[in-house]
């Protein structure tokens, strides 16, 4: 390949050329290129922008799976069957889809369309579009903060779950034996030996939320192995994240396709599938269906945290966002239902199985009562036999009446649970009366961390990518030294998940740190790019870059519809907040091995109220504080934007 | 006289073996849930092997060792298949104290359950607990070594990602004061041999592609 015939020099040295001079197509044969900082361009790059280069993905598809691998997160698991189940099953998909193409795909394309043609984080890029918003980049960096500070628990427990998946019986299926070995403990009893492992030997859970404890090291030990981890995956930006993304965004499928075979051919799981997908028609009319469906896609596809546009800005200008945005947001939601198909077959199974128990402690019951043939009690006669008994000895079955439950399949089906309840007491469940059950809890434990280290990936990203922009820090710190601060202030901070009430302020930061903060953060962002920059100037700036003309259909959604939809949300959690009055939480009370309903004290509430206002206040107060500094600095030019 | 003092000896036996009664156990055989179609019948030849497994768990109790078959009592069996049975001292005229055959039978119960191919749960003793088997403890527990296993797996990976970065990083620094000698050379061997001009654009160096290197003689003068 002929070099550029401009500049010539001593033929026998290699020196670098700079600006126009760098070769077209081929690789730098060897020695020090400054272009070596990022991978071969792809075209000549413009002179004057060579002083230090963007790191950039390997491939678009790195994008992508980055992108993938942050959206689908325990969330689709978790929070979309619970959905689905309360609201009417295979109808919840229309209000869903709606709300994909409305809200959904539009405002993943606006942040990455501002994360990509910005090429920052999210302060630098929101400082960009305009000095005074700076303080919505700093909100998403709080918001990242925190929401890095909780997550990562949850990958700690997994691994303590996965770690515990290699032994016979899997400690969770039996309950352990009291002090004199005739019977199990009294709260293993009352409870299930699924709920007593999670709430006793996992959380180590106090009464209440004022009784903190003391940190458990158990826990305290994952935290810091799923801390190392992530700082492992990040460690190197985009070179090290580019490459594990592609396990965090593929294996899960894997695992949930072994997981659909396995689950389809449990005893029960087409009662599950039927009761899910059977519309309920009527639930489409109630507004609750609609406001969740808009708040599932909002936080499913993690908008307003500032990975996106960190994620963005180190793609290629060029790259094309739109069709990213589109493929992202189907795929998400693809797999929220393709983990609600996985997970309604699991609580099929599970449902039968707690039902045909039932039946048989009935059974079992009636047989000893009233000294029966063994084996004469079927399902079957079930019904028969008890009204015969019933008129041939009615005093003795008066007796017995009330000890025989009544075992129905759709009360089992419709205890709808979501979050760690779902995930760490119903899944493990289910899993321990499988057969081979190490090697499916094995298997789920690992594919729920590969989707939490996936999401934190992104929440890392968040925070980091603001950092290493800004001159002063990274001026001082490398890259590793910043990622590694990060996480330890983060790992020390997750201690407080680690206390015995630990579990009780992981509800309130799950809860609390993020909802009403980032549907004020993304109206912000979408008000902003709309109005205050100006849609037709961020049109012509998309066209520049991408070389693609925007279509009609973002610019209304961006312009009206969104804004709308997210305003409507808003006053609807405002209102909501209002209304209940005080806000309440479930405490495990160990007595009666159940949960119980208490109040948040007032420490928790103040809390809470931080929460919400640390991040918030950070937009006003930031543009406040620009517009003093600019108003002390009058006299001079203007800072351009 | 001698029909008299059977009905009286059947009548005292009787009385001592009855539901309720005192130190009379129940038992409750669940042989279908256990054995399915293996299941064997229950009739009057396992009854004796009952007892005489009753007798032989008496017998290893100390001033017990001579208790018969005989002693066993069985009364009441139903369908499901449960009975009661008392076990008698010599004279046959007292039950032995409940305590005794209580302890007796928790300590065989292995055997017992063997002998008819059932465990615990099939064949219940009411008022007898099993002691449950204890959870086989490991000294050090299992999670503990896989947690250190992947900690220092993980530990190790970051250890030489940093160093390598820590490598490339001092690479880096050298580079570029390798690239300012090498364009001062070139700086000095343009003035010093007024070779090969390079062009007067700002330009520090230019990029040699090898594949032309021998034919520099074509890089005439511009």
């Amino acid at each position: 390949m002929p070099v550029h015939t401009v500049c010539v020099c001593v033929p026998h040295r290699r020196t670098v050329c700079v600006g126009v001079c760098a070769p077209q197509e081929n690789e730098q044969p060897g020695g020090t290129a400054l272009l070596a900082a990022a991978h071969p361009p792809r075209r000549a790059p413009s002179p004057g922008a060579m002083e230090k280069t963007r790191p950039l993905w390997a491939t678009p598809l790195q994008f992508v799976f980055a992108c993938i691998s942050y959206a689908v997160g325990l969330g689709n698991v978790w929070r979309f069957p619970y959905l689905c189940q309360m609201h009417g099953g295979g109808s919840f998909l229309v209000p869903y889809v709606v709300m994909l193409v409305v809200e959904g795909m539009p405002l993943l394309y606006l942040e990455l369309a501002v994360g990509q043609r910005t090429r920052q984080g999210s302060i630098g890029a929101w400082r960009a579009v305009s000095p005074y918003l700076s303080g919505v980049g700093v909100a998403s960096v709080v918001v990242s903060f925190f929401l890095c500070t909780y997550y990562n628990v949850i990958n700690a427990w997994a691994f303590w779950y996965l770690f515990h998946s290699f032994q016979d019986p899997l400690p969770w299926s039996v309950c352990p034996l009291n002090g004199n070995r005739t019977g199990y403990i009294e709260e293993c009893e009352k409870a299930s030996s699924t709920q007593y492992f999670w709430y006793r030997k996992t959380l180590n859970i106090s009464p209440s939320i004022q009784e903190s404890g003391a940190v458990q090291w158990e826990p305290a030990l994952c935290l810091v192995l799923a801390w190392l981890v992530v700082y492992l995956c990040i460690l190197r930006g985009t070179e090290s994240t580019g490459k594990v993304v592609y396990f965090t965004a593929l294996l899960p499928y894997c695992v949930l396709i072994i997981y659909l075979v396995r689950g389809l051919t449990l005893h029960g799981a087409t009662n599950g599938l039927v009761y899910m997908f059977t519309p309920k028609m009527e639930q489409l009319a109630n507004p609750k269906a609609w406001i969740n469906a808009a708040t599932q896609i909002f936080f499913s596809l993690g908008l307003g945290f500032g990975s996106l546009i960190a994620f963005a800005s180190y793609n290629e200008p060029s790259n094309n966002c739109q069709k990213h945005a589109i493929i992202v947001s189907i795929i998400n939601s693809s797999t929220s239902i393709f983990a609600s198909i996985v997970t309604f077959s699991i609580y099929g199974f599970k449902a039968t199985f707690n039902y045909e128990s039932c039946l048989n402690k009935v059974i079992l019951l009636l047989t000893n009562s009233f000294d029966l043939e063994d084996g004469f009690l079927t399902a079957n006669n079930l019904e028969q036999v008890k009204d015969y008994l019933a008129s041939a000895y009615p005093s003795k079955y008066s007796e017995v009446f009330p000890q025989i439950k009544n075992c129905s399949l759709e009360s089992e089906l419709e205890t709808a649970v979501q979050g760690t309840g779902l995930a760490f007491i119903v899944y493990t469940e289910a899993i321990k009366n499988m057969k081979v059950s190490q090697l499916w809890s094995v298997l789920y434990f690992f594919m729920l961390l590969l989707l939490g280290i996936g999401s934190m990936l992104g929440n890392t990203a968040a925070i980091l990518t603001p950092l290493t922009d800004s001159k002063v820090i990274s001026s001082y710190l490398p890259k590793e030294a910043i990622s590694g601060l990060v996480c330890l202030a983060n790992c020390a901070i997750g201690m407080l998940f680690t206390m015995e009430a630990g579990s009780y302020w992981f509800d309130i930061f799950n809860d609390y740190a993020a909802t009403l903060s980032l549907l004020l953060i993304v109206l912000v962002e979408t008000v902003a790019v709309c109005y205050l920059y100006g849609l037709s100037r961020f049109e012509s700036d998309l066209k520049a870059m991408t070389g693609h003309a925007l279509n009609w259909y973002w610019k209304a959604m961006w312009g009206g519809v969104s804004p709308l939809l997210i305003i409507s949300l808003f006053i609807f959690y405002l209102s909501d907040y209002i209304i209940t009055g005080t806000l309440q939480y479930q405490a495990w009370d160990a007595a009666q091995g159940q949960l119980v309903t208490k109040d948040y004290p007032p420490h928790a509430l103040a809390v809470i109220g931080l929460l919400v206002a640390s991040s918030t206040m950070c937009i006003p107060l930031v543009a406040l504080g620009t517009l003093i500094t600019r108003r002390l600095r009058r006299g001079d030019p203007a800072p351009v934007a | 006289m001698l029909w008299l003092l059977f009905f009286l000896v059947t009548a005292i036996r009787a009385d001592l073996c009855q539901p309720d009664a005192e130190n009379a156990f129940k038992v409750r055989l669940s042989i279908r849930t256990a054995l399915g179609d293996k299941a064997y019948a229950w009739d009057t030849n396992e009854e004796y092997l009952f007892k005489a497994m009753v007798a032989f768990s008496m017998r290893k109790v100390p001033n017990r060792e001579t208790t018969e078959i005989s002693h066993v009592l069985l009364c009441n069996v139903t369908q499901r298949v449960s009975f009661w049975f008392v076990v008698t001292d010599p004279s046959r005229n007292h039950t032995l104290p409940a305590v005794e055959v209580q302890s007796a039978i928790r300590m065989n119960r292995n055997r017992i359950n063997n002998a008819f191919f059932l465990n615990d749960q099939t064949l219940e003793f009411l008022r007898i607990p099993s002691t449950l088997a204890p959870p086989t403890d490991p000294s050090v527990p299992i999670w503990i070594i896989i947690f250190g296993v992947i900690f220092c797996i993980v530990l190790v990976a970051t250890m030489l990602l940093i160093l390598s970065g820590i490598q490339q990083h001092r690479r880096k620094n050298k580079g570029p004061s390798e690239m300012e000698d090498i364009e001062d050379k070139c700086e000095n061997v343009i003035t010093i041999e007024n070779g090969i001009p390079c062009d007067p654009l700002d330009m520090k160096g230019g990029h040699i592609n090898d594949a032309f290197v021998t034919e520099d003689e074509r890089l005439t003068p511009l």
